[in-house]
């Protein structure tokens, strides 16, 4: 272990390195096994598929456009928040890293990174399969703003999706209540989001409120950051 | 220490209660617009208001529990939650039925109060599921604290959020709390507030109370199981000497006596 934290030593604090370490180990996890990243692809479009019987619509624009994209986006990350923890607890995993020297909030850093970085490349997946399948207006003239909109949700997601994901996982019912925890916990990034992309897919144009959408996405991110560092390191404390 | 400060509260509680309920009926004046169904308002926005600040004082005291991990402050904020879960339910029924009343709908939308506080209500009653499937007392406090520090911020931020969303769709000023009411209306309603609040301080300090007697008694029973296991003497000498050992004040001896009746099975 000690030669292995050397060999990938890189200029920074003790953390970021602790952090980038338990990173490289979810990500190649990940990317042999595959158990979350392609479950929430195949979740998100199976979704679409179901709003398409369940409006009857062929293509859709406007509010409900950006509330179907919005919802099944939300509903995809309780399914990445509830594998985020329990791998590691089944396996063991966890006790290893509490043993190492290491800050825990490091585990933090990197447990909502890996759920950062699942929830873009399930974006990558997912929007261009919303596009083909449910909207009506182009994508294209609305891409930036989307990319902005959804990495600054992807962001406020991984802070309070990781701190759920923690909370939830010591519990009997698990598979309850990190969901149900996390629901109501992102409301106010689906108050944002569709009310930011609704604008974008009525194909008018650039909406005037984005900044202020996206100044409340920061602020959401910015608190859950910040109360997860915090509180954090009482979750794993035995 | 909890009986005492009892006694007075209830009796402030019950003339507070008392004297609302008459300057509700018969000092505030009948509403122009809504008439009588204005009046379910003195409960309600009372009651919005202290279970708000019952949420609040919830997540204060979680962390003063992870600060000074004395397992008296995950007690308050339990019972401080618990009793605003209890209240959110009253808000959302008084908000429903005067949202009937004075607009014929059972639930608005675009009452951002009223819809913060269904948010605020649905994440906090998952509190309870998640404190109670965890088994370990001492990480269920742990757990339960971080909850509640996390549901007081996000209470804020869903606020913020929520008006946000209104304003944004229904440009309108929302001033029917305060601002323009007559000074009759607005004594009356500082009166329920403080009522409210003393019914909640109440009710909190009654069930610590209860909590905390219900504890001392359960430690107590088990030593003095333990020592009845334990001592080959009679009952009388192992009692007597673990009425000093205990060192509590008056409900000590009390609960031990208590306790004692099924100890000698």
């Amino acid at each position: 272990m000690p030669a292995e934290l050397e060999r990938t030593a890189r200029p920074g604090p003790a953390v970021i390195r602790a952090a980038v370490a338990i990173l490289r180990k979810d990500l190649r996890v990940e990317l042999r096994a595959r158990e979350a990243v392609p479950a929430m692809a195949l979740f998100a479009v199976t979704a679409f598929v179901l709003f398409h019987f369940a409006f009857d619509r062929d293509a859709l624009d406007g509010d409900v456009a950006a509330g179907t994209l919005w919802v099944t986006l939300l509903l995809t990350t309780v399914l990445g928040v509830n594998r985020l923890f329990v791998a590691e607890r089944e396996q063991g995993g966890l006790e290893a890293m509490l043993l190492a020297p290491i800050d825990r909030t490091a585990i933090f850093l990197a447990k909502a990174a890996a759920l950062f970085l699942y929830l873009v490349a399930v974006e990558v997946v997912a929007l261009p399969a919303f596009a083909v399948l449910l909207l009506g207006p182009d994508l294209f003239g609305s891409l930036p703003a989307l990319c902005a909109l959804l990495l600054l949700a992807d962001l406020g997601l991984a802070a309070v999706g990781a701190l759920v994901g923690a909370l939830a996982a010591e519990t009997r019912a698990r598979e309850v209540i990190g969901p149900l925890l996390l629901l109501p916990l992102v409301v106010p990034l689906a108050i944002a989001g569709a009310q930011a992309t609704e604008p974008l897919f009525t194909g008018s144009g650039a909406p005037e409120d984005l900044g202020r959408w996206l100044g409340l996405m920061g602020l959401y991110a910015t608190i859950f950051v910040l109360l997860s560092v915090a509180l954090f390191d009482f979750l794993l404390e035995d | 220490m909890y009986g005492r400060a009892l006694k007075p509260l209830a009796l402030a509680t019950a003339a507070g209660a008392a004297l609302a309920f008459g300057l509700i009926f018969f000092y505030a004046p009948l509403d122009a617009d809504q008439g009588f169904i204005q009046k379910i308002f003195y409960l309600h926005v009372p009651m919005a208001i202290v279970a708000l600040l019952g949420f609040l004082a919830g997540g204060v005291m979680a962390a003063m529990h992870l600060r000074t991990r004395r397992r008296i402050w995950d007690m308050r904020s339990y019972v401080a939650i618990h009793l605003s879960i209890i209240l959110a339910v009253g808000v959302l029924v008084t908000g429903s039925i005067w949202a009937k009343a004075s607009w014929g709908h059972w639930w608005v939308w675009d009452e951002p109060m009223l819809v913060s506080f269904l948010i605020v209500f649905l994440l906090y009653a998952v509190y309870q599921p998640l404190r109670f499937s965890i088994d370990d007392p001492e990480r269920q406090a742990r757990y339960a604290s971080v909850f509640a520090i996390s549901g007081a911020a996000f209470t804020v931020l869903n606020f913020v959020a929520v008006r946000m969303a209104a304003t944004y769709t229904h440009p309108r000023v929302f001033s029917q709390t305060g601002g323009n009411m007559p000074a009759e209306m607005f004594l009356t309603f500082l009166v329920s507030l403080a009522a409210m609040a003393l019914i909640f301080t109440t009710l909190w300090t009654l069930e610590l109370g209860s909590k905390n007697a219900s504890e001392r008694l359960r430690r107590a029973r088990r030593r003095l199981q333990r020592e009845a296991d334990g001592g080959a003497l009679g009952l009388d000498g192992e009692g007597g000497r673990a009425r000093p050992a205990g060192g509590a004040p008056a409900p000590a001896p009390a609960s031990v006596s208590a306790a004692s009746v099924p100890a000698p099975r």
